[in-house]
């Protein structure tokens, strides 16, 4: 598909041309990001990859800066990010666009997984496609995680010891596997040094895998909010201008928003125990992770025994790995399953209420709430989408997307 | 068996090149497990650290039903000096009842009833239990309660209600005279 506007381009001036020739990046950006065909009708959904990419790329242009100023030491580090807030020239500045950068990262990764899951973009030939996504999410977890012990505030220590300590649930070589992640007995200078090198190191793995996420978008190209293949250049117009404007409008209004929290409320998403230094000997009463990460803290919590509240946890983003063969119906999009497009809101309800429920002490309803909102979780994934795919009839797909496009218009 | 027209090794007989292939396989695999233990092991606790440090506390200040906090290898230790209706309670508890069944009499030393010596961490996800200073909550049973996720612990440091698997860990301790305890 991607070769079906024709013939390697011939450029104009020499130097570009000497080095196509021999290093052929100019024909490769002219053969993906410009005649690259895209289905005309997708829609502003669309935006978030594009919208994620420019957020990696600020997450580590503003990373590598704060890193120039911070000191990964137990004595120091808390002193240090202080430092770059109040002393460092523009330091607030790198820093909220930082920190505020991984809560939007996942605002963005979020609405282009649910984007995925409406219009059914995980199904085939596209499963490989979804599964780098999910390889991307886990590391993107892992970074964020990572990056939130860095200040060693209260609510870096705690997190980091809570999360650490999950691994002590496997049995019998839990608690030595907890140690060697530690590099001691207990969170502590070991600790944050390696966390520290990881958090540096993980964002090129995420851009490596985004390089693999792309080139398998680019074989059989994005799908669109109808679901069904483009049939010829009648259903295609090329990435560049169109692409190109559409994603950098979104990505301008989603920056604009962004800017509001940056500049107006950088710490609303954040938790004010994080301003008070870690302190080994004081858990604080309430602890509570970052949001994006609440609705899989509420699935941890919710199973009343160690291991098993762990393994939940886990699965429930190991779930998304065989999306694709848990799903049965051949219609890809939600536009075209009368019954199915309402469960994916009701799933996104549903990890909603996990949230809240995370947000929460575990205690009065928001025990049962969470059980019930976690056996949903796994209701949707492994009994709906099997079963309903069988049992639903989907609505007529149109015949080419310019037939449905047109008509739109003309009706 | 091998007709004389095929070559030697086919129909899956092993040639010298199939054991040479296996053979220099199974080397390389030893050898990049053999390279790929440095850099795993590299992440363990390095020998300052393993070095076990002990702490001796002092706890002739300690009133009866009062407790401290003492820092041992980066965690919290928890010494309570306990009333006398703490260890009747204690020892009343029908261990076959207890998640992780053990007698108060097996936590603490002879004839030291009256102190308990505890590794402050939670031993579902390792926060801090709240219990140990005067005006905390101590949870249902009187010992510990844990905010995190909810876990309460009895005046033996046993875990009786909530997400925790196990008792809260003694630690190796002696008590070098009444009042001084070695910790490690």
């Amino acid at each position: 598909m991607a070769s079906q506007h024709g013939t390697p381009p011939v450029f104009s001036n020499k130097l570009v041309a000497w080095i196509d020739h021999r290093l052929p990046i100019f024909s490769y950006i002219e053969k993906e990001y410009h005649t690259f065909p895209m289905p005309r009708n997708v829609n502003y959904f669309w935006n978030f990859g594009a919208i994620a990419t420019i957020l990696l790329v600020l997450m580590i242009a503003t990373g590598v800066v704060l890193a120039t100023n911070y000191t990964a030491h137990v004595d120091f580090a808390f002193q240090s990010v202080e430092r770059i807030d109040r002393d460092v020239a523009q330091g607030w500045l790198i820093r909220d666009l930082h920190m505020n950068g991984a809560s939007f990262f996942f605002i963005a990764v979020y609405i282009h997984m649910f984007r995925g899951l409406y219009y059914g973009s995980y199904k085939a030939p596209r499963e490989l496609l979804w599964i780098l996504g999910v390889v991307i999410l886990l590391l993107l977890m892992a970074t964020a995680f990572m990056g939130y012990v860095l200040p060693w505030g209260q609510m870096s220590f705690w997190g980091a010891t809570v999360i650490t300590n999950l691994f002590s649930a496997i049995p019998v070589v839990g608690p030595s596997i907890v140690e060697w992640l530690w590099g001691g007995f207990a969170v502590e200078n070991p600790t944050l040094n390696r966390f520290f090198a990881l958090h540096y190191l993980l964002p090129f793995v995420i851009v490596g895998v985004v390089a693999l996420h792309v080139v398998a978008l680019h074989q059989h190209g994005s799908n669109n909010p109808l679901g069904i293949d483009p049939k010829g250049p009648q259903d295609t117009v090329p990435f560049h201008p169109y692409l190109t404007m559409k994603d950098g409008f979104g990505v301008m209004v989603f920056l604009l928003v962004f800017c509001a929290f940056v500049f107006f409320a950088p710490d609303y998403l954040g938790h004010p125990d994080n301003y008070v230094k870690a302190d080994p000997l004081v858990t604080p009463p309430h602890i509570v992770p970052e949001w994006y990460f609440l609705p899989f803290y509420a699935i941890l919590r919710a199973v009343p025994d160690k291991l098993g509240g762990v393994i939940a946890m886990f699965a429930a983003i190991a779930v998304l790995f065989i999306l694709p063969w848990l799903d049965t119906s051949r219609v890809k999009s939600c536009t075209f399953r009368p019954i199915y497009k309402w469960f994916v809101f009701v799933l996104l309800i549903d990890c909603v209420i996990l949230g809240f429920c995370g947000a929460n002490p575990a205690e009065g309803f928001w025990v049962p709430l969470s059980q019930v909102a976690t056996a949903y979780y796994f209701f949707h994934f492994l009994i709906l989408l099997p079963v309903l795919g069988k049992i639903e009839r989907p609505l007529p797909l149109p015949h080419s997307i310019a037939d449905a496009v047109l008509k739109k218009k003309a009706g | 068996m091998v007709s004389s027209s095929t070559p030697a090794g086919a129909h899956g007989d092993p040639t010298r090149r199939d054991f040479l292939m296996v053979a220099s396989g199974a080397m390389g695999a030893v050898g990049a497990a053999a390279t790929a233990w440095p850099f795993i092991n590299n992440l363990n606790p390095a020998a300052d650290t393993l070095a076990l440090a002990s702490v001796e506390v002092n706890v002739s200040s300690l009133q009866v039903g009062q407790a401290i906090t003492v820092k041992w290898r980066g965690k919290p230790v928890f010494i309570r000096r306990r009333t006398a209706d703490e260890v009747k309670a204690a020892a009343a508890v029908k261990t076959s009842e207890l998640p992780d069944p053990q007698a108060d009499s097996a936590r603490v030393k002879k004839d030291k009833a009256e102190w308990l010596v505890l590794v402050g961490v939670c031993t579902h996800l390792g926060c801090v239990p709240m219990g140990n200073k005067s005006g905390d909550l101590k949870g249902n049973f009187g010992g510990w309660f844990c905010p995190c996720h909810g876990s309460h612990y009895d005046t033996s440091g046993r875990i009786r209600k909530g997400p925790a698997p196990k008792n809260l860990e003694v630690p190796p301790y002696q008590f070098v005279s009444d009042t001084l305890v070695r910790i490690g």
